[in-house]
């Protein structure tokens, strides 16, 4: 039986929509686990195939990852680092790297459009591309780096954590694929669950004694959640953010100078009412010019 | 891929507002739901013909199997009743449906004759015939009925099969069969390399 | 695998070694990754590269290419120093206790007993058991076996080469205290105490301190005498392509026996095979040297069937007072049964089963030799179906000059591949082309989707498939094409007679459409029936003529049956296809789903499962109950179908590994390079071997003489090892016509150790021109620091490593974004002497800037 995404969050609008909360659902989230990652990019393969995007030229560069970036149709992206330890020994680190699926999304935030970008009740944040503007301001808005511009459409793209297969009853094309499991996918107590097991197992049964679970508080946590082997460096793993945070200049866009804006219109429109009372209604028959011009410098 | 390809489907709001016919009006959309680009196509259980893990495979088609539907793959995902995949699919494995719909398949019988610099087309029944005839001829010219010391071989060693590793045990077989019959020692395959 | 893919999650430790299961096998990967989740087992990675496999290990060592028996044998060593053996096992199960023949010589000096230098093989008749029962604790006065074998060269009467396998005798000398200098086990002993840690280090380069750490890791299994642990040892190509590939893996094996991991759930030797088909195709004989089922080829010796039959099945061979079942003793019954399928009517009782219909095979006819034979002008046409010969190598360019020779190339193919367009290959110019006088036909095949059959997996798995699409264009599927030329070479024969037609007139052909055999015809074939009504005597079980067999035990050896394969009887029965079972069942928690398709031989999951009990037939650890004796229904029973004779009870003592004339595991073979296996280096290696200077190559391995043929060494200046192998992105030579996978690894490159980069003076993808005494190959540089410099015998050497999976058609290829140049150009043509299999893996280049 599919499942009806309920919104809780719209952009363009401040606050949760209404009705929110009404019926009962469950946030969903995506475990990864890095620990048994094998790099192996069958994640990357079925996001494109289940989103149905074409071949994209890429350069060898030193590395297996032949992508530097996650693209506009290019939403899932293994990133590879050869790290130094202390010992000189060299571990490979493999990292997926997608949208984080925030549960502040700095995207919406930011999103000036009107019902471009929607949180579901569950977690998944969406964007609506027949209601992009391509303004870009999402790209700004992301701490991590996710939403990307398609030029050619003038829309930005991002992994939608395949809303339409999670909304009738499937779980996410890469948590599919992954052949050893270190995707999973369920509902965030769950998988947080899942996460804090698998971290404390390597932190007493191997040599990783920092491992940790990586959800980070500064964007509300999020709905993809990282098992790391050093979750004091979340850095090496590819340039994950330590402490991610939806900038400031966001914050302050939907924040204080939004209210600010929201008070300015207020006093305008008060403005108006004040002026319209005082000098009532505009003469529509009215016809410009010189002196009309005259009757206003005067005025 | 074009912004409008996810197609939202709306359904009745949590308020109880109806929605609008066009666009996405978030006034009344509360809630939605997604249509799914397999439903209603034909699974077909099959293997993955890359390593011998043999994953199980699920090749999803256009149409139901109906008389007048030609099927062609939509989309390929692992089988979540395999025992040893459950489901999962590694990047060849996660690719197949570009295997199966591919446009650098080879699509008719060519020859590229003696000297020649260029492929050209040639009939099944023409490549075949022709093929039968050097198989004939090589083996006839080269078949060693018995060895120097008088003793029976009845071998063909002029003649080499060489054949792949993701075809059938079926196929297989029928190649000892008809290679073993027309006397080939050089039966070899990918097993050996 | 001796064991299945699911079956790793049962390991406690796991050693992976040869293989790259992450990347090569990532499906089956999940279960290396699920025991380490779900029992904490523990990962050891051997290889010359960190590879994504060794990414997730608990422990990885970087070895030298091809020094792997070096590596083995110092773990048996550490095994038996430190008493790590699993001794009622090893007693009861394995050859220890057997004695070997006087006169049997250790190569300390590089050389077993009987060499024949002229022809470069053994006389391997003192390779064998002693005569003689029980020698239990009269090993006083026994002679050691090191030094001079006597009388061994001076006798006149000795046979010539090809010297024939020697006979094991019925009652074999053995001493049940394991302590007689002559018992394979004292004789094992011996030769591995030279593998030291020292020594293991001198040689593979991995330090002393980190072999230490992985052979008490690796061994902590059977820490005092505790039999409950199992581990797994994983492995695939980077054992099997060496010059001494098939020794390789039998030190595996005989480490697992030591150990007593072999028949355990969790345990084994596992080879991860390369292609979905792989396990499939060498058991139905896709092999010059074998047919259907394991069954030997005929030699020239053989002047009749009984003659050929006394010679390949193996007698009864036992300790006194043992048992055992020597399956093989069946062979008559499968071989009359395959001679039935092949000619049907016209194989019978008076004409010996037509067995001079097959042709006898006395020489080496393998892949090797078949382009050197080409390339010397005798085999004069070839079939290539699904087989990129020219890519695949070893040594492409002579593959290439080969082709040029011939007169015929048949390609059945989906994609245009390199042997197909041989004649054009990069270099070839227009007035060279016109001298090429090959005719080469490309048949358009089917794809995997568009045609059904069965595929066996790794885990010994039949699976059917469907048919999901139709054919493109004018492709037809793969059989019908065989079938359809052979039909027609028939109507030549038939109508202009040729050299014994007989065998070509006579192949049955009972297929429904004759020119399109359906692949359930086949499998039913295969499978097996009834040709006369049968009884079953112990259950009066009625068989009717016609009717398919439900299993092997079935099969007779008087015509009455047929079976295309023996070891395949029992998938295709009277209840339908055993191959397209789809039942999820898994009561055991063990993973052994005996309802999900099929497995041979019997349906078994877990081979030599005997072995998983202890003498009494309880299972060694009561947690993993794979089978045991039911003292009530005086039957083995369990969880996995019994790999043994099911009534057989414990106290008669009968051998676990049935398959083996005296039912124990093997730890002494008479192979054709060494009944144990000893380090040799590489054909090309940049190093004395350190155990036998004077012998540094295996002695029976031999270099080939075309002027094609090329070794390099240090002293031309070849001094970099360098080693092949596959990406988790690409699939052999065939996905470089998929879009999604070229651009995950869009274009050749070279793994270069970041100190051998900074000596030359290479950047990160610089293209760089890697040569060999064979050839050149171009590609990218990709400066890493997961491949190390090594220190060998105190002398600095480095390794680089190179993915096989560019061509000369592909998708970037045809867009002119790649060198264009083949791997395989660079590969030496010399081959294991008992498999045969080129070695791919280890052999010296020189890198520069291109």
């Amino acid at each position: 039986m599919p499942q009806t995404l309920e919104i809780k969050a719209i952009s363009g609008h401040a606050g949760t929509v209404p009705g929110h909360g009404a019926s009962r659902d469950y946030d969903v989230c995506k475990l990864i686990d890095v620990t048994t990652c094998i790099g192996c990019k069958a994640c990357e393969v079925a996001c494109l195939e289940w989103n149905g995007y074409s071949f994209t030229e890429t350069v060898f560069d030193n590395s297996y990852q032949t992508m530097p970036e996650t693209a506009w149709n290019y939403w899932n992206l293994i990133r590879f680092n050869e790290h130094e330890n202390s010992d000189g020994s060299i571990s490979l680190l493999m990292r997926k790297d997608q949208c984080m699926h925030c549960a502040d999304p700095g995207c919406l935030r930011a999103c000036p459009a009107d019902g471009a970008i929607v949180q579901y009740a569950n977690g998944i944040v969406d964007f609506h591309q027949e209601n992009c503007i391509g303004c870009q301001y999402c790209v700004t808005g992301c701490p991590f780096d996710i939403p990307k511009f398609n030029p050619s459409t003038k829309k930005v793209f991002k992994c939608t954590l395949c809303s339409d297969r999670v909304s009738n009853g499937l779980e996410p094309a890469c948590i599919k694929a992954c052949p050893t499991g270190c995707l999973h996918f369920g509902s965030k107590d769950d998988m947080k669950e899942l996460a804090e097991q698998r971290a404390a197992q390597l932190r007493e049964q191997t040599s990783h004694k920092d491992a940790g679970v990586y959800d980070p508080a500064g964007v509300g946590g999020t709905h993809v959640i990282y098992v790391l082997h050093d979750i004091k460096n979340p850095e090496m793993y590819g340039g994950l953010p330590a402490n991610p945070r939806v900038p400031f200049l966001v914050k302050l866009w939907k924040g204080p100078v939004k209210l600010l804006g929201g008070w300015a219109m207020f006093l305008g429109v008060v403005g108006v009412a004040i002026h319209y009372l005082r000098f009532g209604p505009k003469d529509a028959g009215h016809t410009t010019g010189p002196e009309d011009k005259n009757e206003r410098t005067k005025s | 891929m074009s912004p409008t390809r996810r197609d939202f489907l709306r359904v009745s709001t949590v308020s109880g507002i109806a929605t609008t016919v066009l666009g996405f009006d978030l006034t009344p959309a509360y809630a939605q739901a997604q249509a799914l680009k397999i439903s209603r196509t034909t699974e077909t259980r099959s293997t993955c013909p890359y390593c011998s893990v043999s994953c199980g495979v699920i090749i999803y088609t256009i149409g139901d199997k109906a008389k007048n539907v030609t099927p062609q793959v939509v989309h390929v995902e692992g089988d979540p009743d395999h025992p040893i995949n459950r489901g999962t699919l590694c990047p060849k494995g996660s690719s197949l449906m570009q295997d199966i719909l591919n446009d650098r398949r080879l699509l008719k019988p060519q020859v590229r004759r003696p000297a020649s610099d260029h492929w050209e087309d040639i009939s099944w029944d023409q490549a075949i015939d022709e093929i039968a005839h050097w198989t004939k001829k090589s083996r006839d010219d080269g078949f060693v009925e018995k060895d120097s010391q008088g003793r029976t071989v009845n071998r063909c060693e002029s003649i080499a099969w060489t054949g792949g590793c993701t075809d059938t045990n079926e196929f297989n077989y029928l190649v000892v069969k008809t290679m073993r019959s027309l006397g080939v020692c050089y039966l070899e395959n990918q097993a050996r390399v | 695998m001796t064991n299945g893919w699911i079956d790793i999650k049962n390991a406690d430790m796991m050693l992976v070694m040869g293989g790259n299961p992450a990347e090569n096998h990532p499906c089956g990967f999940k279960w290396v990754i699920e025991a380490k989740r779900q029992r904490n087992a523990k990962l050891i990675v051997v290889d010359p590269r960190l590879t994504r496999t060794a990414a997730t290990s608990d422990l990885f060592l970087q070895i030298r290419a091809g020094t792997d028996i070096a590596f083995l044998g110092g773990l048996i060593n550490y095994t038996i120093q430190n008493n790590r053996i699993a001794k009622d096992y090893l007693l009861n199960y394995t050859s220890a206790p057997i004695l070997v023949k006087e006169g049997f010589k250790l190569p300390e000096d590089g050389f077993y007993s009987g060499f024949d230098p002229a022809s470069q093989t053994y006389d391997r008749n003192t390779w064998n058991y002693a005569e003689g029962g029980d020698m239990s604790g009269k090993a006083v006065a026994a002679t050691a076996p090191a030094g001079d074998p006597p009388q061994q060269k001076s006798s006149t009467a000795a046979p010539k080469a090809p010297f024939p396998p020697p006979l094991m005798p019925e009652k074999v000398a053995y001493d049940l205290t394991l302590q007689h200098p002559r018992c394979v086990f004292q004789l094992l002993k011996q030769q591995y105490s030279r593998y030291t840690p020292e020594m293991v280090e001198r040689i593979t380069g991995i330090p002393k301190d980190q072999f230490l750490k992985a052979a008490d890791l690796f061994t902590s299994v059977r820490k005092d005498g505790d039999m409950k642990k199992v581990a797994t040892v994983i492995y695939a190509v980077g054992w099997t392509q060496h010059s001494f590939g098939t020794q390789i893996i039998r030190t595996a094996a005989m480490l697992q026996l030591l150990l007593g991991n072999v028949g355990r759930a969790g345990g084994g030797v596992n080879a991860l095979r390369g292609h979905s088909n792989i396990q499939g195709a060498t058991d139905m004989a896709g092999v010059f040297d074998s047919l259907p089922g394991y069954l030997k080829v005929p030699d020239p010796t053989d002047k009749d069937f009984k003659a050929y039959i006394e010679r390949i099945t193996p007698k009864t061979v036992k300790p006194a007072g043992w048992d055992s079942f020597n399956y093989y003793s069946n062979t008559p019954k499968f071989a009359v049964s395959f001679l039935k399928a092949m000619y049907g009517p016209a194989a019978t009782k008076e004409n010996d089963w037509a067995f001079h219909y097959l042709p006898k095979v006395d020489r080496n006819y393998s892949w090797a030799q078949i382009w050197d034979n080409m390339y010397r002008g005798s085999v004069k046409g070839m079939f290539a179906f699904g087989m990129n010969g020219v890519a695949i190598g070893p040594d492409s360019q002579k593959n290439i000059e080969a082709l040029k020779k011939a007169d015929w190339l048949v390609v059945g193919e989906i994609y245009p591949d390199e042997t197909s367009e041989f004649w054009k290959s990069p270099g070839i110019k227009p007035e060279e082309m016109k001298t090429i006088n090959t005719t080469v036909y490309r048949l358009p095949c089917a794809g995997f989707a568009e045609k059904d059959g069965s595929m066996t997996n790794s885990a010994r798995w039949l699976q059917w498939k469907n048919v999901a699409v139709p054919t493109p264009g004018e492709a037809r599927l793969d059989q019908d094409i065989v079938a359809q030329i052979f039909l027609r070479v028939r109507e030549l024969y038939k109508k202009e007679g040729g050299k014994f037609p007989d065998p070509i007139l006579n192949c049955w052909w009972p297929y429904t459409t004759p020119n399109n055999p359906s692949l359930s015809d086949l499998a039913k074939e295969i499978n097996g029936k009834a040709l006369a009504d049968l009884t079953d005597p112990k259950t009066a079980q009625v068989i009717k003529a016609g009717q398919q067999l439900p299993g092997f035990a079935w099969l007779k050896d008087d015509g009455t049956t047929l079976s295309g394969n023996w070891l395949y009887c029992g998938s295709w029965t009277e209840a339908g296809a055993m191959t397209q079972r789809r039942g999820t069942d898994d009561p055991s928690g063990l993973g052994m789903y005996l309802n999900w398709a099929w497995s041979w031989p019997a349906n078994r999951r877990g081979m030599y499962n005997r072995a998983s009990c202890d003498l009494q037939g309880k299972p060694w650890d009561p947690s993993r109950r794979q089978i045991w004796w039911d003292e009530a229904k005086q039957l083995w029973v369990g969880n996995d179908v019994p790999d043994f004779k099911a009534d057989s009870p414990p106290k008669d003592h009968m051998g676990p590994f049935i398959m083996n004339q005296e039912g124990l595991g093997r730890l002494f073979v008479w192979l054709n390079d060494g009944p144990f296996p000893e380090h040799y280096e590489p054909i090309e290696s940049p190093v004395q071997n350190l155990l036998h200077p004077n012998q540094s190559n295996s002695p029976v391995v031999k270099k080939l003489k075309t002027p094609a043929d090329k070794y390099g060494t240090t002293a031309e200046g070849f001094n970099i090892i360098c080693t092949t192998y596959r990406l988790t992105e690409h699939y052999h030579y065939w996905t470089k016509n998929n879009p999604m996978n070229v651009q995950l690894i869009p274009e050749p490159f070279v793994e270069i150790p970041v100190e051998l980069a900074q000596e030359l003076g290479i950047q990160g993808n610089d293209k760089v021109k890697v040569t060999s005494a064979r050839s050149y190959y171009i590609a990218k540089a990709f400066v890493t620091k997961r491949i190390k410099p090594m220190t060998i015998d105190g002398k600095k050497i480095y390794q680089i490593g190179i993915p096989i999976h560019q061509g000369y058609r592909g998708i970037q290829e045809d867009a002119g974004r790649d060198a264009r140049t083949i791997l395989n150009r660079l590969t030496p043509t010399v081959v294991d002497p008992n498999a045969f299999t080129p070695e791919f893996k280890g052999f010296l280049v020189k890198l520069e800037k291109a």
